[in-house]
Formats: C-alpha cells, sequence, structure tokens
C-alpha cells in the first residue's frame, strides 16, 4: 500500500564543530520494515536519527532517499514522506489536541490552500489509529506524559508519510505506556507498511520490537541485522563495555539481555561472564 | 488494537464540524475587533474641545469643505487617527510575530530592546544629524535591524532561544534607553513633551508626512507576515519538528525577522517607541481568540484598538493631557507583572 | 530539601567552612593598595578635569579655600561633586554586593531589580502630591519607596518553582522598573513646576552636587555602610545555601532580613542625592570577586572603594566626552554596564538562569 522506499546512509561523517560524532557510516534502512538503532550514550545514535531527517547536514557523504540525498529534496517533498518526532516536541501552550494533529498536514498544503476533505480525513484517521479520538479537543498541556506521545505520533501520522523516523519515542514513559507506544507503532508498521527507524535506550525493548536492530560504537555501525543475531554477549561488551548474558525471552522468543554487575549475583561474576549456565 | 486505515465518516465529520466551529469562533472574534477599531477611530474624529457630529466628519473625509471642521478634524484629528491605527497594527503584528516565532510572550520586541534601538537611532538622526522624514525611519530600520542581529548573534549561537534572549535583551533595552536619554539632554531647545515623544511614544503634532511612511511599510510589509502564517504556527513546536514538517526554519525566521522590524521601525520613527503594545497585543488576543488557530490578525487589531483607547484616554479621560507611551506603560507594566506572577505561580514558560 | 542530608552532623567541626577560592594575604593586600591608589588618582582628576580647563595653580588655591578666579570657583564647584560620586558610588557598589549575596543571584542590581526607580517614585509622588519640601523627608521617602519595591520585586521573582531564580528576579524587577517609570512619568507630567526636573528622577547624576544635600542622607549612608559590613560573616554562610547556612547555625531569616535593610538603606539613600544610577552595583562585586575571591569580609569593603572608583571615572569621562556639555552618570553607567549584564548572562549555564 506504500510505495517502496529506500533511505540509506552512505559514507556519512557528521559532526559538531570540529568533533566528528559519526564517522564515514554506511546504514541501509530495510523497507516496511521497525529498525531500532542503539547505542551507548553519545554514541551519535541522535545525531544520525537529525541527519537523517535533514535537520544535520552531513561534513561528508550523504543521506539518500530514493537515490537523492535528502538535503537536496525541496523541503515539503521530502516532509510528505519522511516523517520525524524528535524527542521533546513543544507545544505551545493551550493548543488543542485536533489543532496540534492538523498542523501535521503542512506539507500537503500550498501557501493559500484551504483546508480539504482529505485533510479531515487524514487527521481523523491519524486520531483513529492513535486512538487519541476522544481527546480531539482537550488542550494538550492537560494530557498525560502516555497521551501526549500518542498524540504527537498522531501528528506525524497525519503527515501521511511512508517513513517514520522518532528519536526516543518512550522517554519519560513509565513501563506500560512504553509497550503501549511501541505497540501502537507495530501496528503501524502492520497495516500500513510504514517504514519505522527509531532510537531506543533500552536494548531489551529494542530487541523485541525490531525487526532490524543496529548497533552503534565509535560513529560506526558496530553490528546490524536481526536482533538474534545483533544482540550478543559480544555486542554488548563491545558497545556498552558491559558484561551480560544472553537467553531468549520466554514471551517473546526475542534474545533478553540480563546485565551482570558487581553486586546481586547469584554466582560469581566471572563464572556468569564466561558463560556458565544460570540456576 | 488495530489500527485503523480508512477513519469511519463520522470521525471525519467530528473532526471537521469542531475544525469549522474553532475557525467561525475565530472569524467572529476577528470581525468584532475590527468593527471596535472602526468605531474607537470614528469616535476619536469626532471628539476633542470641539464635537463635530458624524456627518461632518464625513463630509471632510470626503474632501468636501467644512468651516471649522476641515482643519481639525482634516488637518489634526485624522492623521493623528490614521497614524494610531497605523502605528497599533504594526506593533501588534510584530510583537506576535516575535511572540510566535520565540515561542515566549516575554520576546516581544520592546522587552528585548528592538523598539528601543529604533527609537534610539531615529533620535539620534533627528537631533545630532538635523534628518527628517524618510531618512529618519531607514535610521530606525537600520538600527532595530541591526539589535536584532546581535541578539541573534549572541543569543541563537548558543543554540538556546528562551531565557538567555530574553536576559540579553533587556541589556540592549537598557543600552538603548541610555543613548535615547543621552541624546535628550544634548537637545537643549527641546521641550519636554517632544523628548517623551523618544520615551515613551506619542501621538502630539502627528502629520501626514510622519504618517506616510509607516502606512506604506505596513501596506508592503503585512501581507509577507500574514503569508508566513503557517511556518509561524509549525515554528511554534520546536525548530526540528518544524523542519520535518518541511518549513526552511532559517529562511521562515530571517523572513519574517526582517518584516516584523521593518514594521516597528517604520512606526516607531513616527510616534516613537509607544511603551508595551507589542508586548500586550499577543497575549490579549490568545485570551480572545482561545486556541483557534494564528493570533496574527487579531493580535494587530488588537494593538490598534490599544493604541487609539489609550490615546483618547490620555487626551481627554485625565485631568491633563498624557502621551498615548504614558498610558499604556502605567496599563501595560502591571500586566507584564501579573503574567510573570501567573507564569511563576503556574511554574511553565511563558 | 534535597540538601538536608549534606547537613553537617553534630559532630562534625562547624568552623571549619567550606573555603570559598582562598586568595593569599598578600595579593588581596596588593589589589587593596592598587584600587587605593586609583581611587586617589580619580579623586585628583575628577577635581582637576572639567568643561573648563584650569591650571593646577588655580587647583591648588581652590582647594585652600580662595574662589577669585573663574577657575577656582568652577573647581570648588567640583569639590562636593566628586565627594557626592565617591559616597554614592561607593554605597552603589556595596549595595549590589550585599544584594548578590542575599538573593544568591548574579544579577541582582539596585537598578536592574527596579529598587532605585522605587525609591524615585516616592520622592516624585512626595514632591507632586505631598508637598515634602525638607531634605530628611525625601531621603525618608525614597527609602521608603527603595524598601517597598525590593519586596515587591523579590516577593513577585520567587513565586512559584525554583524560588528567586536570575531570569525570575531580573524580569520582575525590569516589569517593575518600567511600571515606575510611568508612572513617574505620569505622576510629574501635569504639575510643571516639577516637570522640568522630572529627568534627574529618571537619569541619575551627580552635576548639582552641595554639602548640604549630603549632610542631609549622611546618617542613613553611615547605617546603611555599618549594617552591610557587619552582614559579611552572614552573606559567607548564605552562600552555602539556607539548609547548610541553618545547619551552621545561622539565624537565615533574621541574617538575610538585616542585610537587607542595610543594603536597601544604601540604595535608597543614593537614589535620594543622586537620582537613579544603574548597574554599578552589578558590575563592581563581579570585578571584585575577580580581584579579591568571593570571601564577603574582603568582598564588601573592596566593592565600596571599587564602586567609588567606577562612579568617579564615569562622571570624569562624562564631562570630558561632550565638551562643553556633559552626560548624566547614569547614562554613562549604562552604557558600560548592560554589555556587562550581556556578558554575565552569556557566561551563565542555562539551566541557572
Amino acid at each position: 500500500m506504500s510505495a517502496t522506499h529506500r533511505l540509506a546512509a552512505e559514507g556519512l561523517t557528521l559532526a559538531y564543530g570540529e568533533r566528528a560524532v559519526i564517522e564515514d557510516l554506511d546504514l541501509a534502512v530495510p523497507h516496511g520494515r521497525i529498525t531500532a538503532i542503539v547505542g551507548a550514550n553519545a554514541c551519535g545514535k541522535s545525531t544520525l536519527l537529525r541527519s537523517m531527517s535533514r535537520l544535520l547536514a552531513p561534513r561528508g557523504g550523504q543521506v539518500v532517499l530514493d537515490g537523492r540525498s535528502v538535503h537536496r529534496l525541496p523541503a515539503k517533498e521530502l516532509a510528505r514522506t519522511l516523517g520525524l518526532l524528535p524527542q521533546s516536541p513543544i507545544a505551545p501552550e493551550g493548543i488543542t489536541v485536533a489543532d496540534l494533529v492538523g498542523r501535521g498536514r503542512h506539507p500537503h498544503q500550498g501557501m493559500f490552500s484551504r483546508w480539504k476533505r482529505e485533510d479531515d480525513v487524514a487527521v481523523a484517521a491519524a486520531l483513529e489509529a492513535t486512538q487519541t479520538t476522544e481527546l480531539a479537543e482537550r488542550a494538550v498541556d492537560e494530557l498525560s506524559g502516555g497521551q501526549r506521545q500518542r498524540v504527537w505520533i498522531a501528528m506525524a501520522l497525519a503527515q501521511q508519510t511512508d517513513v517514520l523516523l522518532l528519536d526516543e519515542p518512550t522517554t519519560f514513559l513509565d513501563v506500560s505506556h512504553q509497550i503501549e507506544v511501541l505497540d501502537l507503532l507495530t501496528d503501524l508498521n502492520r497495516t500500513r507498511g510504514t517504514t519505522v527507524v527509531m532510537v531506543l535506550h533500552d536494548l531489551n525493548m529494542a530487541a523485541r520490537y525490531a525487526d532490524h536492530l543496529v548497533a552503534l560504537a565509535g560513529g560506526r555501525v558496530h553490528a546490524a541485522g536481526a536482533p538474534d543475531h545483533v544482540l550478543t554477549e559480544e555486542t554488548v561488551r563491545a558497545v556498552f563495555g558491559l558484561e551480560c548474558r544472553v537467553v531468549v525471552d520466554p514471551t517473546s522468543g526475542r534474545p533478553l539481555m540480563l546485565p551482570i554487575g558487581r553486586h546481586h549475583m547469584t554466582a560469581p561474576a566471572e563464572a556468569l561472564a564466561a558463560g556458565e549456565p544460570i540456576s | 488494537m488495530t489500527a485503523v486505515v480508512t477513519p469511519p465518516p463520522s470521525s471525519v465529520d467530528a473532526v471537521a464540524r469542531y475544525r469549522v466551529r474553532r475557525a467561525a469562533r475565530r472569524r467572529l472574534v476577528i470581525t468584532v475587533l475590527a468593527v471596535l477599531v472602526v468605531v474607537v477611530f470614528a469616535a476619536s474624529l469626532m471628539i476633542g474641545r470641539t464635537f463635530y457630529p458624524p456627518g461632518d466628519v464625513i463630509r471632510v473625509v470626503l474632501g468636501q469643505e467644512v468651516p471649522g471642521a476641515t482643519f481639525t478634524v482634516g488637518r489634526l484629528r485624522l492623521p493623528r487617527a490614521v497614524l494610531a491605527v497605523v502605528a497599533g497594527l504594526s506593533f501588534g503584528l510584530a510583537g506576535v510575530t516575535f511572540q510566535t516565532m520565540l515561542r515566549n510572550a516575554l520576546a516581544s520586541p520592546d522587552v528585548i530592546g528592538i523598539t528601543s534601538g529604533a527609537g534610539a537611532a531615529a533620535v539620534f538622526a533627528i537631533v545630532f544629524l538635523g534628518w527628517s522624514g524618510t531618512a529618519v525611519s531607514v535610521t530606525a530600520i537600520l538600527a532595530a535591524l541591526g539589535v536584532a542581529l546581535v541578539m541573534y548573534g549572541l543569543a541563537f549561537t548558543d543554540g538556546v532561544v528562551g531565557t538567555r534572549l530574553i536576559l540579553i535583551g533587556i541589556g540592549i533595552a537598557a543600552m538603548g534607553r541610555s543613548v535615547t536619554s543621552y541624546v535628550l539632554s544634548e537637545a537643549g531647545a527641546w521641550d519636554f513633551a517632544e523628548a517623551l515623544r523618544w520615551l515613551t511614544g506619542s501621538l502630539n503634532g502627528s502629520t501626514w508626512e510622519a504618517t506616510v511612511p509607516a502606512l506604506v511599510a505596513l501596506v508592503v510589509l503585512a501581507p509577507v507576515l500574514l503569508a508566513l502564517t503557517r511556518q509561524l504556527s509549525a515554528l511554534q513546536l520546536g525548530d526540528d519538528t518544524a523542519s520535518a514538517l518541511g518549513i526552511r526554519v532559517d529562511r521562515t525566521r530571517v523572513l519574517a525577522i526582517v518584516a516584523a522590524v521593518g514594521l516597528l521601525a517604520f512606526a516607531t520613527a513616527a510616534c516613537g517607541p509607544i511603551a508595551f503594545v507589542s508586548f500586550l497585543a499577543g497575549p490579549i488576543a490568545a485570551r480572545i481568540v482561545g486556541p483557534n488557530g494564528s493570533l496574527l490578525v487579531p493580535a494587530a487589531l488588537v494593538g490598534a484598538l490599544l493604541v487609539l483607547v489609550a490615546d483618547l484616554v490620555g487626551q481627554f479621560a485625565l485631568g491633563s493631557r498624557f502621551p498615548v507611551g504614558v498610558v499604556t506603560g502605567v496599563l501595560g507594566a502591571p500586566y507584564l507583572i501579573y503574567l510573570i506572577v501567573r507564569t511563576n505561580r503556574a511554574g511553565g514558560s511563558l | 530539601m534535597t540538601q538536608v542530608d549534606t547537613v553537617p552532623a553534630p559532630g562534625a567541626a562547624p568552623a571549619q567552612r567550606p573555603g570559598p577560592v582562598r586568595r593569599p594575604g598578600s595579593v588581596r593586600v596588593l589589589w587593596l593598595l592598587v584600587v587605593v591608589a586609583v581611587l586617589a588618582a580619580l579623586l585628583a582628576a575628577s577635581v582637576a578635569v572639567g568643561s573648563r580647563a584650569v591650571g593646577w595653580s588655580e587647583i591648588l588655591a581652590a582647594l585652600g579655600g580662595s574662589q577669585e578666579t573663574i577657575g577656582e570657583a568652577a573647581v570648588t564647584k567640583r569639590i562636593p561633586r566628586t565627594v557626592l560620586a565617591a559616597v554614592v558610588g561607593a554605597a552603589l557598589g556595596l549595595s549590589g554586593a550585599v544584594m548578590q549575596g542575599v538573593t544568591r543571584n548574579p544579577l541582582a542590581d539596585p537598578g536592574v531589580l527596579g529598587i532605585n526607580m522605587g525609591a524615585s517614585l516616592a520622592v516624585v509622588v512626595g514632591l507632586a502630591w505631598l508637598g515634602l519640601s525638607s531634605a530628611t523627608a525625601i531621603v525618608w521617602t525614597a527609602i521608603l519607596g527603595a524598601a517597598l519595591a525590593a519586596v515587591f520585586v523579590y516577593a513577585v521573582g520567587s513565586l512559584g518553582r525554583g524560588g528567586p531564580t536570575p531570569l525570575k528576579l531580573a524580569l520582575a524587577g525590569t516589569a517593575t522598573s518600567a511600571a515606575l517609570v510611568s508612572f513617574v512619568t505620569a505622576v510629574a507630567l501635569p504639575r510643571g513646576d516639577i516637570a522640568e526636573s522630572i529627568q534627574s528622577w529618571e537619569i541619575g547624576g551627580v552635576g548639582g552636587a552641595s554639602f548640604r544635600g549630603l549632610g542631609s542622607v549622611a546618617p542613613f549612608l553611615v547605617v546603611g555602610f555599618a549594617v552591610s559590613l557587619l552582614s559579611a560573616r552572614a552573606l559567607n554562610s548564605l552562600a552555602l545555601g539556607d539548609e547548610l547556612a541553618a545547619g551552621l547555625g545561622e539565624r537565615v531569616v533574621l541574617a538575610r532580613g538585616v542585610a537587607a535593610l542595610g543594603s536597601v538603606l544604601l540604595c535608597g539613600a543614593a537614589t535620594a542625592i543622586a537620582g537613579p544610577i544603574g548597574f554599578v552595583g552589578l558590575v563592581v562585586p563581579h570585578v571584585c570577586r575577580l580581584l579579591v575571591g568571593v570571601d564577603h569580609r574582603w568582598l564588601l569593603p573592596f566593592t565600596a572603594l571599587t564602586g567609588a572608583c567606577l562612579l568617579i571615572a564615569s562622571d570624569v569621562l562624562g564631562r570630558i566626552v561632550a565638551r562643553p556639555d556633559e552626560i548624566d552618570v547614569g547614562i554613562i553607567t549604562a552604557l558600560i554596564g548592560a554589555p556587562f549584564f550581556i556578558y554575565i548572562v552569556r557566561r551563565q549555564k542555562v539551566r541557572e538562569l
């Protein structure tokens, strides 16, 4: 139902001032799948996402969407294909849910064009999909954190893009709201074929919800692929500098990472790190 | 939960109905404000030391000769009232543009020093360089753009728009005011009333020569800002979100700043920096309109209404004649304090 | 609230306060000598330099009491002016240092916080409506106005989350200041007789100084200086935060109230004789902290000396730049002080604003 899009970073180098954050990075986002980018703090995962949505111009290389550099595409044209939900978007004081979601229609409207039926349809669909129809006339300030995040996703949905980038969509949410948001994104992916790319903090959430897991370290892709292949004890050691065990999550069948600290270990840490069976 | 690809017609209708309701409410508010502006404008042509009935006023405006009224209304009251409307619209529109763009009610051009920069340059050009008319306006606009540029450089390069920008603006405003005071203290031949024009703004002695440049600037620049309405609304969501919605953030911001600063500078060159109009218009308009869309037009109308009413009050309601800026200052500063108190209580951003 | 845990246990020795940046005594003494020398040079310059060029012989003669030539008469008029600039500068510098200590706010200044304007408005109201005429009554009025403005601004600025942050205090001060300026104009405008002198209540200057005017505020200044300087130890404790200061045995509310009173006395009295002069109280403490560190026992006397230097220098500058006219010292301090204010704002970390 959505056209096939190819989003990729080619030889991408990103820098703030003199300090290079990402160096010569290649990354292909699989179409119609959910991709999660993980990595240690300040490894450049948000920077990468910002550059993929043209917020940050590359120092070298390029981000390519369907064969064209995103930094050369007309702004509105790009915004009809690729949507972004930043980490902490700003809601103006007193704005209502319907108004905020309606602002997602901007790339589909000309400078003086009037509001059309298809705009209303898009807003209504976005509200339904995120189960926020009931909240439409409420002020965004009054909503709970989980509701607010769903409203922001609704705004990105009203934009009707085939590719959706999200920067840590679950930060500041408690665990049930995290699951709610990630389930919602999975629904979008399954029913609409939306390509989802998100930066996630929580490795286990990433492994559970992503089809494609990208681990960044030192400004490069350390490992990329199916979570079963990427989330290994070696990768976690290399990327986070942390000893851990990886077991199979009995609820999802995906890999589950269990960190090894210096305390509260049932067996000596060395033994666990060496891979001896738990219990 | 299953995501819905095609929403039921009922919910589409609900969305459409809500949108239409909000648009209607906005239109109603704008209409009422516009009518009020016209009524007060007409009243300010009729009221004065001598009262002229509407018939006389209309005949004067149409260019007919009416003994007495032709001079009083045509030469004194009409340019004054027109300048009040033009300056009010300009200050209101420019103020709400800054407030929307910087997402902060305190970031209005009179709080952050742009108006006082324009005023200082205008009075400098008049007193020291002996200039008048368009040259003064151009000096004012250059100075205001300079101040805006300095602010941009000082505050935006840090990647922080909010509090730092406002505090820096407070510093710049203090410098602008002290330059104005210095220039005025040098201009010994001036009387106090004339000096007040450049300190707080005044419509006394308005002439067509002063009014026309401001009017032309309004006609040229207001459409530029109105065409940016949607972009400015998107900028309210933060630079990243706006950019993701396909807005060219930097270009929009530069265009909006240049247009708003132009409006401010021409109005300031004509009647001085009328205190707090650009700060007040936006929040008042927000109160009246509610969360029903862009504030640009309502805020412009509120600005015009403020200046017209304050000028009438300053001329006739109090024992002696006060320049309009003293009235708006006395009204506006407490509102600023109220806004700070309210915001501090709520703990949110302005 | 969160600092409760860090209050030293009763057993710990509270006498050993965490030392603020310690400067070797010799450095401080050196700077003291430098500042005193600069002050002496500026005092001499202020008497010697003016819109009229005068020879040294005339200056010496005038200092001896002679007023025979025009030059000697001009110099005689400069003497009270110089003394006034020194006293007002010292009062404002010290007042700003105490205010920054009391509010723990780097942007605190009698001008920025609108306190000088409060004094101005009170005086203008007194002159226009209450028929005040005696110098003492004017000083009392000015101090009352300053105190009211200080309490008001502090109350508005401390509402809500985070207490009195620099941003909230500066905004409350600026807004109050703007309101007060409007009121000063509105009150004075209908009164032609005092409207002429209105500018001296909007922009401060030391041009019209006389020893008689100075004498009427002297008692207030003396009390203000004494109270402020004696608050040094309390301010050192307060600098560590209210909880910790209380843990060190300081009676926080009382200490803060007394120090604030001293500060308000100083800036109210200064405004009563010279009109509102901004930014001296902002700039001086920052410079002095660089020279002698953050120990208020050294800092406070230093700010008084440096404040005197700054105001005399500004006054001399105002006389030189605009020859044969003069620029009010309030304008000069704003032109010097506002960029400094911006510098401090830029240097602060965002979350501290």
